[in-house]
C-alpha cells in the first residue's frame, strides 16, 4: 500500500488552514467585466474615431456586428467564470454560441456585400494586417488578466474554460477594434478576425493546459 | 418521508462541516472526510473494479478536494458538489488507465514482457544465449558439477559441499575456474 487513505485523510485535516471562499461566478465575471469597462472608458478615447464611429453605426448591419462581439465577449466571459468550479451546468457553454452567431453572420454579410460593391480590391493585404496585430494587441492584456482571475478557482478541467475565455477576450478586443476600424469587413477581413480569434483561443487553451500539468504534478504527495 | 430527512439534515450536516473547514476548524474537516469516505468508494467503484485502482481514485479525489476547497458555496449544496467533482476525477483516472494500458503489458509470469514484439525478442536472445549450454556441457566434470550446484540450483556453498562430497575450497576453485572458461569461451564466439 503506498499510503493508507486514513494517513491522506490525518494529513489533510492537519494542514488544512483557512481558505477564502470564491465569490459567486456571476459577480467575479461582473466584476472583471467593470474592470475592463473602467479601463476601455479611458483607452477608447484616445484612439477612437467617433466622426467615423458615428458615420457607420447609421448602418444597420455594422450596428448588429458591433453587438455581436460585444455580447459574445460578455457571454464566453460569464460562461468561463461559471465553468472553472466544479458544480455549475456544462450547459453553461453553449450561452456565447447565440451572439457569436449573429457576430459571424453579420460580418460575413458585410464581406458579401464589400465583395459585390468592391471587388477583388478586398483581398489586398494591409489593413487588414493591422486589424490582426490590434486584436492580438487588446487580447494579451485582457487574456492575461482573465487567466489569472479564472486561475484563482483551479478549475479541474482548464481547457474549455481556457477556450471560453479566449473567446470572450477575442470577443471584446474586436469590439473595441470597431471604434476604429475605416472599413466593413472583407472576406480577408474576416479571415484575420478568425485567425486573431483561433490563436487568441488557442494560446489561452495552452496556458490552461500547462496550468493543470503543473497542478497534477503538485498535487501528488511526494510519498508515492 | 423518514428517508428523506435523513438525506436531508445529512446534507445540511455535511455542508455547515464544509463551511467550517474553509475557516479553519481541522476537526469538522476531518470528520467530514471520514463521513463522506463510504459516499466517495461508491461512486468510484461505479467506474473502477478493482480495490486498490478504487483507492487510488478515492484519494485521488480527497487531494482535489482538498485543493479546491475554496470553491465551494455554502450556500449551496454540498453533495451535488462533491459529486460532480468526484465523478470528474473517477473518469479522468479511467482515461489515464486507458493511456497507460495502451503501451504497457502486465503479466505476473512474465513480467520482462514488451508490448512491442522486437523488444521482446532482443531480451530472450539475450536470456538464452544458444551458445551456453553446450559451453557448459564441455567444462571439466569437476568444474560443470561446481557451476550446476553452485549457480543452477543455488546451493550455498556448505549444502554443495555436502551434497557433492568436495571441500568447500575445491568448489570454490572449480566455480571460478568454470567462470572464467566459460567467458573466454563465449567471448570468442
Amino acid at each position: 500500500m503506498p499510503l493508507s487513505t486514513d494517513l491522506l485523510i490525518a494529513r489533510l485535516a492537519a494542514s488544512a488552514a483557512p481558505v477564502r471562499r470564491l465569490r459567486p461566478p456571476l459577480l467575479r465575471a461582473a466584476f472583471w467585466l467593470a474592470g475592463v469597462a473602467a479601463v476601455a472608458a479611458v483607452v477608447v478615447p484616445l484612439y477612437g474615431d467617433f466622426a467615423l464611429f458615428d458615420r457607420r453605426m447609421q448602418d444597420a448591419k455594422f450596428v448588429i456586428e458591433l453587438a455581436g462581439t460585444l455580447l459574445t465577449g460578455i457571454a464566453a466571459v460569464i460562461a468561463a467564470f461559471q465553468l472553472s468550479v466544479p458544480d455549475r451546468s456544462p450547459a453553461w457553454a453553449w450561452l456565447p454560441v447565440p451572439p457569436l452567431i449573429l457576430w459571424l453572420a453579420a460580418s460575413g454579410y458585410n464581406c458579401w456585400r464589400d465583395w459585390i460593391a468592391v471587388g477583388d480590391h478586398g483581398w489586398r493585404l494591409g489593413e487588414s494586417a493591422a486589424c490582426f496585430a490590434t486584436i492580438v494587441g487588446f487580447s494579451i492584456p485582457l487574456g492575461a488578466t482573465l487567466l489569472f482571475f479564472l486561475a484563482r478557482a483551479k478549475p479541474l478541467a482548464p481547457m474549455p474554460v481556457a477556450a471560453l475565455g479566449g473567446l470572450g477576450v477575442a470577443g471584446l478586443a474586436a469590439f473595441f477594434l470597431d471604434f476604429n476600424h475605416p472599413i466593413d469587413a472583407s472576406f480577408l477581413d474576416l479571415g484575420w478576425h478568425v485567425a486573431a480569434v483561433g490563436l487568441v483561443i488557442g494560446c489561452t487553451a495552452l496556458a490552461g493546459r500547462w496550468r493543470d500539468a503543473a497542478n497534477a504534478q503538485a498535487g501528488r504527495p511526494s510519498e508515492r | 418521508m423518514p428517508d428523506d430527512n435523513r438525506v436531508a439534515t445529512r446534507e445540511a450536516e455535511w455542508s455547515r462541516w464544509m463551511a467550517a473547514a474553509q475557516d479553519g476548524d481541522r476537526a469538522a474537516y476531518e470528520r467530514l472526510l471520514r463521513e463522506i469516505l463510504p459516499f466517495l468508494r461508491g461512486l468510484a467503484g461505479r467506474y473502477h473494479r478493482t480495490a486498490d485502482q478504487r483507492e487510488d481514485v478515492v484519494q485521488d479525489i480527497l487531494l482535489t478536494l482538498h485543493r479546491v476547497r475554496h470553491t465551494y458555496d455554502p450556500a449551496r449544496p454540498f453533495s451535488h458538489w462533491l459529486a460532480t467533482l468526484a465523478s470528474r476525477r473517477s473518469i479522468d483516472a479511467l482515461r489515464r488507465r486507458g493511456r497507460t494500458e495502451r503501451v504497457e503489458v502486465f503479466d505476473e509470469l512474465a513480467y520482462e514482457t514488451f508490448s512491442d514484439p522486437a523488444a521482446n525478442r532482443e531480451m530472450s536472445a539475450r536470456d538464452e544465449a544458444p551458445g551456453l549450454h553446450s559451453a557448459i556441457a564441455t567444462l571439466p566434470e569437476g568444474q560443470r558439477q561446481a557451476l550446476e550446484l553452485l549457480k543452477l540450483r543455488e546451493l550455498s556453498l556448505a549444502e554443495a559441499s555436502q551434497l557433492s562430497g568436495k571441500s568447500v575450497s575445491a568448489l570454490k576453485v572449480n566455480m571460478h575456474r568454470a567462470l572464467k572458461a566459460l567467458r573466454a569461451r563465449l567471448k570468442g564466439d
